[in-house]
């Protein structure tokens, strides 16, 4: 290449990055706790479509987020699995106080790919499995409302041995899918357009409600697309993406 | 210091015991492989050559992928699994012992053969004069020859092992006592934020590295010694 043609390469590739950055669109990183994974695609999409700004998405367990934020990771907004975290976010200095909303409610359900496996608690009591796949505990809270589960039900410690642990609930769902495990706890959102295999979604009354909290962090408190995202995911039109997914909303939001 | 949690002691045992595992199966494995690529005059021993150092390239998610899907029910490792009335290799520590051979195999084979690269033909030569089979011959020339080789092969193997994170994290399931090794113990205590529990873990795999790979160099320069 002589040096005129690398003139003009780097000229072209100047403006080219020149135009990209002179519209107006803004950018916006989010964690979003792994079981949100496809409603929060959905909505990034559909914020974009409105307001032409970017919600550029990272997919984790919320306690792996959590200690990431509190190490200086770039994310602006955090959509937690939990309230706690968030709220610890706040008290901690990082997350902006009062943005911080329940945005959607969790199920859990238990689920299995052999389409006779999963009949209720009756399934869990007689224990006709090797593997029950769930996402860790400690690190992500539908882990912990799996255990919660399994306690209220008096029935953790004959079970425990058969837990295999996901670092994540989509790797727990991963566990099920590939039939590793023959069925697992995972989210009921997971299992949005899949009427495959069985399941036995968990009464509410065996486990603390999931309350998925978003929060915004103190890196986006002068975004404008963070700012922007955060009043959008109250809207109608996320609501309904949320919804659509199998999630329940906090009666006094 | 804190008194550290009994869990940690499992994990360092059963991380201990896959590599050690691992590394015995790797030495049966490789040395035949090792040995075939060194002798063989095949036009296509470099493509094996190749094939067996992929792992040194391919991130740990692909072997881990294709781990999940081959030790799964619907793959050969469920129908060996079977033979004992499980459902599946994934989970367990043989599933565990397989992915580490796997991944750890070119840093076995590699320095084994390096080391029958540099015999040259001519001790084989020489025994063969001697009336020595060739089977006879590799056990008794080439082999403690080689040993430099074997030494590499064996320290490397097992310490490759030992910092084998990827694919536990993939196929493991997090199990204590039988998949919940050393690196994904730290991985869940820095994800739970038990930061003092992941520092004194991470601190003393700094250590073990660093006297492995100290303990490789005084190897090397000795051999080199020797050799002069």
């Amino acid at each position: 290449m002589t040096p005129k043609e690398l003139f003009r390469l780097t000229l072209g590739v100047a403006t080219a990055s020149l135009i990209s950055t002179s519209t107006f669109a803004a950018q916006t990183n989010v964690a979003v706790a792994a079981n949100f994974t496809d409603a929060a695609k959905e909505i990034a999409a559909a914020f974009k479509q409105k307001t032409g700004h970017d919600a550029v998405l990272s997919f984790g367990s919320s306690g792996q987020f959590y200690t990431q934020i509190t190490q200086d990771a770039p994310f602006q907004i955090m959509l937690s699995a939990d309230d706690e975290r968030p709220k610890k976010l706040i008290s901690d200095g990082l997350g902006v106080p009062d943005s911080r909303f329940t945005y959607a409610i969790g199920k859990l359900v238990l689920w299995s790919r052999d389409p006779n496996l999963v009949k209720g608690e009756a399934t869990l009591k007689s224990g006709a499995f090797s593997k029950l796949s769930i996402c860790n505990p400690v690190a992500a809270p539908y882990g912990a409302a799996a255990v919660e589960t399994m306690k209220s039900l008096k029935l953790y410690d004959t079970l425990q041995p058969k837990f295999v642990e996901g670092a994540n609930i989509t790797q727990a769902f991963q566990f099920v899918t590939t039939g590793n495990a023959e069925l697992g706890f995972i989210a009921l959102s997971q299992l949005t357009g899949n009427n495959g295999g069985s399941r036995w979604l968990v009464p509410q009354n065996l486990y603390k409600p999931i309350r998925q909290d978003a929060v915004l962090l103190k890196k986006g408190a002068s975004n404008e697309a963070a700012v922007a995202f955060m009043a959008f995911l109250k809207g109608p039109e996320a609501r309904a993406i949320i919804g659509k997914y199998g999630y329940a909303f906090d009666s006094t939001s | 210091m804190k008194n550290l949690p009994p869990d940690i002691w499992i994990a360092i045992r059963l991380t201990i015991e896959l590599a050690a595992t691992a590394t015995i199966i790797l030495l049966i494995v490789a040395t035949p492989i090792a040995w075939w690529l060194s002798r063989s005059r095949a036009r296509w021993k470099e493509a094996v050559a190749t094939v067996v150092a992929l792992p040194l390239v391919l991130p740990p998610t692909v072997l881990g992928y294709y781990l999940l899907v081959l030790l799964g029910p619907s793959g050969p490792g469920g129908l060996v699994a079977g033979l004992w009335g499980e459902r599946t290799l994934a989970f367990t520590f043989e599933g565990l012992v397989i992915g580490s051979v796997v991944y750890s195999m070119p840093f076995v084979v590699q320095p084994i053969r390096n080391a029958f690269d540099a015999l040259g033909d001519r001790p084989l030569e020489v025994a063969a004069t001697l009336r020595a089979s060739p089977t006879r011959a590799f056990w008794t020339v080439a082999v403690p020859l080689a040993r430099p080789g074997f030494l590499t092969g064996t320290v490397l193997g097992f310490a490759h092992t030992v910092g084998e994170f990827g694919i536990v994290l993939m196929i493991g399931g997090s199990i204590p006592g039988k998949t919940k090794v050393l690196s994904v113990a730290i991985y869940d205590y820095v994800e739970t934020s038990q930061w003092h529990e992941a520092s004194v873990l991470a601190a003393g795999m700094v250590v073990f590295a660093f006297a492995i790979i100290l303990s490789m160099m005084l190897i090397d320069k000795r051999v080199a010694r020797v050799g002069e």
